[in-house]
C-alpha cells in the first residue's frame, strides 16, 4: 500500500484538498442535450472533476431524475461508445469519471472497457451495483489502466466494511448520504454529516458525499465535515428543464462561491 | 451432496448468481442471510412455516393424473396443482416463508413487486394473515391486465403502486421496487417473488418452494410404484416454480424441462448479464441494455432469469424450451375443456410444450409431471380478448 501510486483522479483532488479547497464534483448524463458544452461550463465554474453517466436501462440506485436523463439519452440513441468516443475527442481541464452500471461493464468485459476508458482520457469509475463483494476483478483491471474505481459507503454499512470499502476505494471514497435514491431533498439528511465523519475518521483519501445535496447551503452543510460534494439531480433538473450550459455555470458557480466561503 | 445444493458462500451457483446490489442493501442482504440460514435449520421456525401451509394455504396440493388429456396425447401426464393452493398459485409457499422471517427480523412492513399479481396477491395475503403493512408495485400495462388482481390486493389490505417507468411491466416493477427498499430498509423487507435477486434470495426462494417438488417426489413415487417420471416439466419466467419442482427431481433419473416464453426467453436467446441483483442468463441489446420481453403472460414478461437456472442449463441438467404465444392460448382451451381444469397462462406454456412434443422428443407412452404453477381466473378476461381477436 506505502507505494502505491496515486491514479490521476485521486491525485487532482488529494492536491487540492491539501491545498485548503473544498471538492466540487457535479454529474451530468452522458448523451444528455449539449453535454460536452455542459461538462466546459461545470469546469469553468469551478469543478474539481466530472462524474458522466453512462445512461443504463435499469438505473436501479437513481431517482426520477436521473432515470429521465438516462432515458432521454438512451431514446436518442446514445452507447456507451458514443459517449467515450466525444469524450477522446474532447480534452478538459479537470479528471472525468465515469459512473454507469455492472452490466454495461460486464458486456464489454472488463479489459476492453477499461482500455476505452483510459483511451478516452477517462480517470475514474463508479459503479453503484458493484461493491466490494463482486468488485475485485474490475478494481484491478482498472487500476492497471490507470483508472481509480470509487467505493460507496452508505449509512448502513458497518464500520467494519466502511474501513474496508475506504482502503480498497480508489479517487475518493463516495459517501452516500441518506439512505435512499439519487434526487433532490428539501434539506439535508442527518446522515449526510455522519457518513462524512465516520469517513473522515478512517481514510486519509479525499471524503465526497453524493445523494440527496440539493443546492448551496447543503453542499456547504456536509462540506463542513466532508472533503467536498457531488451533485447530480439537482444540475440534471435544470438540464432536462431546457437550462442549457449557461443554467449549469451560473448553478455550479453558486456552489463553489459557496463551499469556497467554508473556513 | 444434491446437484441442487447451496450455493458458495458468495452465493454462487457455478459461475452464477453472486450479489450485485447498491451498497446501502448489502447490509440487509448479510441480515437476511444470516436470519434465514438460522431459521431454516430451526425445528420451530420450519414447524410454524409448514403448519401455515397445511391449516391455511391447503398443502399438500394433489397430483392429478390427467385421463382424456393423456389419451389425446398417448403420453401419461400428471399435473403437481399448485393451482389448488390458497390465493390460486405456487407463490404462497414463498411469502409465507419471507413473511414469517420479516417477522423474525423485527420487521414491520413488506414490500413486493408482482407481474401476473399472483405474487402480489400472495404477499398481500401474508401481510394479512401476519399483521404486515404491505406495499405491491406492479408496472402500469400489468395492472391494466390483471384488474381483477389488483382489486384482490386492495382488498386484502395492501398499496398497489403503478410502475410508469420504462417497461412498464416486470422489470421495472421490480426497479422501483428496489429503490423503495434502499429508502426503508430499517423497516422493510422486500419479498422477492421468484428465485432472482442477489444472494440469499435464488437460493431462499428456491428452498422456499421446494416443497413443490419434496412433496410431488412422494407422490410420483406412490402412483408409478415406486418409480420417478420421465420428463418434469416447468414453466420458467424467473423460475420460482420450476425451481421448486426440479429440486426435488434433479438427483433422479427424471428429465427436466423448463419452458419460456417465446418473447422472454432469456436462456435460449440470453447471455449472462447483471441485472437485479444477480449475474444469469438476460436477454440484452449489443452494448448491454436490458430488453424488454414480450409475453401474453405477464408472469413470465421478464428478461431475465433465476441463476440456477441458468447453472443447471449450462451442466446440461435441466434443458430449456420455448412456447409461442400462440400454441399457449390452445393449450390452454385444451386443458380447460378435456379435463376441466383452466389453467394460468403461466403453466399454459409447460402445457403447450407437451402437447407439441408428445409422440415427438417425448416418446409415446412417457411419463410427463407438469407443474400446475397457477389457476386460470385471473387471465379469464384477457384470454376472451385475445381469443375474440383471433376468432
Amino acid at each position: 500500500m506505502a507505494n502505491q501510486t496515486l491514479g490521476m483522479l485521486e491525485k487532482a483532488l488529494t492536491e487540492k484538498r491539501d491545498g485548503g479547497r473544498k471538492l466540487l464534483v457535479p454529474y451530468i448524463s452522458g448523451g444528455l442535450g449539449d453535454w460536452i458544452e455542459t461538462i466546459h461550463a461545470i469546469i469553468e465554474a469551478g469543478a474539481d472533476a466530472v462524474e458522466v453517466g453512462i445512461p443504463f436501462s435499469d438505473p436501479i440506485m437513481d431517482g426520477p431524475i436521473i432515470q429521465e436523463a438516462s432515458q432521454r439519452a438512451l431514446d436518442g440513441g446514445i452507447t456507451p461508445s458514443a459517449i467515450l468516443s466525444e469524450l477522446r475527442r474532447n480534452s478538459f481541464a479537470v479528471p472525468i469519471a465515469v459512473m454507469t452500471y455492472y452490466n454495461i461493464v460486464h458486456h464489454a468485459g472488463h479489459k476492453r472497457f477499461a482500455r476505452e476508458l483510459a483511451n478516452s482520457g477517462v480517470s475514474g469509475s463508479i459503479i453503484p451495483d458493484l461493491q466490494l463483494d463482486e468488485g475485485g476483478d474490475w478494481i484491478m483491471m482498472a487500476a492497471e489502466n490507470g483508472i481509480d474505481n470509487v467505493l460507496l459507503a452508505a449509512p448502513s454499512t458497518s464500520p467494519e466494511r466502511l474501513t474496508r470499502s475506504a482502503v480498497s476505494s480508489r479517487g475518493f471514497v463516495y459517501g452516500v448520504g441518506l439512505m435512499g435514491v439519487t434526487g433532490e431533498r428539501a434539506s439535508l439528511a442527518d446522515s449526510a454529516s455522519e457518513i462524512a465523519h465516520r469517513l473522515k475518521e478512517c481514510t486519509t483519501r479525499p471524503v465526497l458525499v453524493g445523494v440527496g445535496v440539493s443546492n448551496a447551503e447543503q453542499a456547504v452543510q456536509v462540506s463542513r465535515v466532508s472533503d467536498g460534494v457531488i451533485v447530480g439531480s439537482a444540475l440534471v433538473r435544470r438540464l432536462l428543464q431546457g437550462g442549457g450550459p449557461q443554467s449549469a455555470f451560473e448553478f455550479i458557480s453558486e456552489l463553489r462561491k459557496g463551499i469556497d466561503a467554508i473556513i | 451432496m444434491s446437484i441442487m445444493g447451496a450455493p458458495s458462500s458468495s452465493g454462487r451457483f457455478g459461475e452464477f448468481g453472486g450479489r450485485f446490489v447498491p451498497e446501502s442493501l448489502i447490509p440487509a442482504c448479510f441480515e437476511l442471510e444470516k436470519v434465514f440460514t438460522e431459521a431454516w435449520s430451526d425445528p420451530e421456525f420450519k414447524n410454524e412455516y409448514q403448519r401455515i401451509l397445511r391449516d391455511y394455504a391447503g398443502r399438500p396440493t394433489p397430483v392429478t393424473e390427467l385421463q382424456r388429456f393423456s389419451d389425446w396425447l398417448g403420453v401419461r401426464v400428471f399435473l403437481k396443482r399448485e393451482d389448488l393452493a390458497h390465493t390460486g398459485s405456487h407463490k404462497i409457499n414463498n411469502v409465507i416463508g419471507q413473511a414469517l422471517l420479516t417477522k423474525r427480523m423485527g420487521k414491520s412492513r413488506i414490500i413486493a413487486e408482482t407481474g401476473a399479481g399472483q405474487h402480489g396477491v400472495a404477499t398481500a395475503t401474508a401481510a394479512a394473515l401476519l399483521g404486515l403493512e404491505c406495499v405491491v408495485y406492479m408496472g402500469e400495462i400489468d395492472i391494466a391486465r390483471q384488474a381483477l388482481n389488483v382489486f384482490r390486493m386492495k382488498l386484502l389490505g395492501a398499496s398497489v403502486v403503478s410502475v410508469t417507468s420504462g417497461s412498464r411491466t416486470l422489470k421495472d416493477a421490480i426497479n422501483e421496487a428496489m429503490r423503495e427498499w434502499v429508502a426503508s430498509v430499517d423497516t422493510t423487507h422486500y419479498c422477492i417473488g421468484s428465485v432472482m435477486g442477489p444472494h440469499p434470495y435464488p437460493y431462499m426462494v428456491r428452498e422456499f418452494q421446494r416443497i413443490i417438488g419434496d412433496e410431488a417426489l412422494v407422490q410420483m413415487r406412490q402412483i408409478l410404484d415406486g418409480d420417478v417420471p420421465d420428463y418434469v416439466v416447468a414453466c420458467v419466467g424467473g423460475g420460482s416454480n420450476a425451481a421448486g419442482t426440479f429440486v426435488g427431481f434433479v438427483d433422479t433419473r427424471s428429465k427436466l424441462i423448463g419452458v419460456e416464453p417465446e418473447g422472454g426467453a432469456a436462456i435460449n436467446r440470453g447471455i449472462p448479464g447483471v441485472v437485479h441483483g444477480s449475474l444469469s442468463n438476460l436477454l440484452q441489446d449489443d452494448v448491454g441494455q436490458v430488453q424488454e420481453a414480450h409475453s401474453i403472460s405477464a408472469g413470465l414478461d421478464y428478461p431475465g432469469v433465476g441463476p440456477e437456472h441458468s447453472y443447471l442449463a449450462s451442466i446440461g441438467r435441466a434443458s430449456y424450451a420455448t412456447a409461442h404465444d400462440s400454441e399457449v392460448l390452445e393449450a390452454l382451451q385444451s386443458l380447460s375443456r378435456l379435463e376441466g381444469i383452466i389453467p394460468a397462462l403461466e403453466p399454459a406454456h409447460a402445457i403447450a410444450y407437451v402437447i407439441r412434443e408428445a409422440g415427438k422428443t417425448i416418446p409415446l407412452g412417457s411419463s410427463v409431471l407438469i407443474t400446475m404453477s397457477g389457476r386460470g381466473d385471473k387471465d379469464a378476461e384477457s384470454v376472451a380478448m385475445m381469443l375474440g381477436e383471433n376468432n
